[in-house]
């Protein structure tokens, strides 16, 4: 691996850049490793990158049934922030954005992460109470987020109409600055160059067929369309599909896959500086570094694994952004895609040990997974390397929704996640 | 759009008009003090998720306003078929 510089970068450039080898090789899968990783996201790719470098357990598979970061690593909108009500969530996101701060550095590549600020607007009493009970719970965790008056909002964020004739009056804001986007397909592939460098294999159009169990009922390795693979240890990080592979195992879960739909428009010079959310009016937009306003909402209702969703959807997305920012009405979008969530009924992930011993899981974070990239990879590579859960993600074990006890951010962060 | 045959109308009619209710034929305990944390856990929140042909619950809010089941394919979103709400699993 050529490591990025500004030495690589001149000496590079006297050969007119035709020396720069490829990031990361493509493996072919070899009959046995110490762990393999099912999902070649950004979530899986960082829990090979994190076992390789924090554990040193580097012969790691990572598999993946097509491309890598070709799911929803490759269909989000980017946003990163922190501000969740719960203790045991403001750690575990908050753990995420932590790692996002020297993310680049250590990767030795740029993801491109732009503290904007991820601004939540108020547009009733009920929004303001919420909002402020949110940012002083953030407080007492040592997350960042602030109240603005509908004029310091607007001085952040000047395309914002705060004239009290809008259809949706801005009665103020509640602000994370440390939030803000990154660009998610160099997430991806910066764990994968840097994880493959540390000895991992990332092998793509490689799909999970079976999960093999022994005598004891623990993990003995995979079935693939590309051949069996011995393991002790699976880590499974396949979003929408996680309940097909668990099935595998004989485990049921507690998952619905919903599609989650996303549109960018054309590209147009910056008019956009910080993420904005409004859950009242049920849209988010920010803009990305090519010009594009990313904009998403809601799941469509209905279960589904077709990536695609109902163009109806899209449309009221679109009339939200409308009502909110008029400026916007004449921009022509340029195209819409879907992703397969997993949600979970509490709308908080599932990260931890399975009852199949040997078999770890990583899903459930339905809408908001992007943000949490290298903070799962980091605690799903924890729980898989100690073969027990970290402390900070230990509450979102799947027995909650035995004993009862659940993380209910679906109640505490209203409808955008 | 995805177009539903509502079984009470008879009537093919745009997705629109109909608000999904989640999985079908997951039956109320009939006596919920008896209930163990396990059954509670497959009652409240387990949950089929198939990549495949899925039984789940429609209302025709727009039209009849009555509930029915659908089995309906979740890679081609394509509806197999529809039938009324008592009838057994198809």
């Amino acid at each position: 691996m050529v490591r990025f510089s500004g030495l690589s970068l001149f000496a590079k450039a006297l050969g007119n850049h035709q020396s720069w080898p490829e990031l990361w090789p493509d493996a072919q899968p070899k009959p046995a490793y110490d762990a393999v990783i099912v999902g070649a996201g950004g979530h899986g790719l960082g829990a090979a990158y994190y076992l390789a470098k924090k554990y040193g357990i580097t012969k790691v598979a990572v598999i993946e049934k097509g491309w890598l970061g070709g799911g929803n690593t490759g269909r989000n909108t980017t946003i990163v922030r922190s501000n969740y009500l719960y203790d045991e969530s403001a750690h575990l996101y908050d753990h995420a954005v932590k790692l996002w701060d020297g993310l680049s550095q250590d990767l030795n590549f740029n993801v491109m992460y732009s503290k904007r600020g991820v601004m939540m607007l108020a547009h009733n009493v009920h929004d303001i109470q919420s909002f402020q009970r949110h940012i002083h719970a953030n407080r007492l965790n040592g997350v960042d987020n602030e109240w603005l008056t509908p004029e310091q909002a607007k001085e952040y964020c000047p395309p914002l109409d705060i004239s009290p004739e809008a259809r949706y009056p801005v009665l103020g804001a509640a602000l994370q600055r440390r939030g803000g986007t990154a660009r998610h397909d160099s997430v991806a592939w910066g764990y994968a160059r840097a994880a493959s460098a540390l000895g991992v294999d990332i092998i793509q159009n490689c799909m999970v067929t079976g999960i093999r169990r022994g005598a004891d009922g623990a993990v003995e390795g995979v079935e693939t369309t590309r051949g069996y693979i011995a393991t002790k240890k699976v880590g499974v990080s396949a979003a929408g599909n996680t309940s097909v592979v668990m099935r595998m195992a004989g485990l049921d879960f507690p998952l619905e896959s919903y599609p989650l739909q996303a549109l960018v428009s054309e590209p147009v010079k910056p008019v956009f500086p910080c993420v904005v959310m409004s859950n009242t009016v049920h849209a988010y937009i920010s803009q990305s570094d090519k010009g594009e306003l990313v904009i998403g909402a809601g799941t469509d209702q209905y279960v589904s694994y077709s990536q695609r969703g109902a163009l109806h959807i899209v449309e009221h997305t679109l009339a939200a952004i409308c009502e909110i920012f008029p400026m916007f009405r004449r921009m022509r979008m340029l195209r819409n895609w879907g992703g397969i969530v997993d949600v979970t009924p509490d709308r908080s992930p599932i990260l931890g040990k399975t009852p199949v011993p040997g078999l770890y899981v990583n899903c459930g974070w339905g809408t908001g997974g992007f943000k949490a990239t290298p903070g799962a990879g980091d605690l799903l590579a924890y729980t898989i390397a100690k073969d027990e859960p970290h402390p900070i993600n230990a509450p979102f074990n799947l027995d909650r929704f035995r004993g009862g006890r659940l993380i209910d951010e679906a109640a505490a962060a209203a409808v955008a996640h | 759009m995805i177009l539903i045959h509502c079984p009470y109308c008879d009537e093919q009619r745009p997705g629109l008009e109909f608000a999904y209710a989640g999985e079908a034929h997951i039956a109320r305990p009939a006596d919920p003090s008896a209930l163990s944390d396990e059954e509670w856990e497959r009652f409240l929140f387990i949950r089929a998720n198939p990549r495949g042909r899925h039984h789940e619950r429609w209302r025709h809010i727009h039209g009849c306003a009555r509930f029915f089941n659908a089995v309906r394919d979740t890679v081609s979103d394509k509806f197999e078929l529809t039938y009324k709400a008592g009838e057994p699993r198809k």
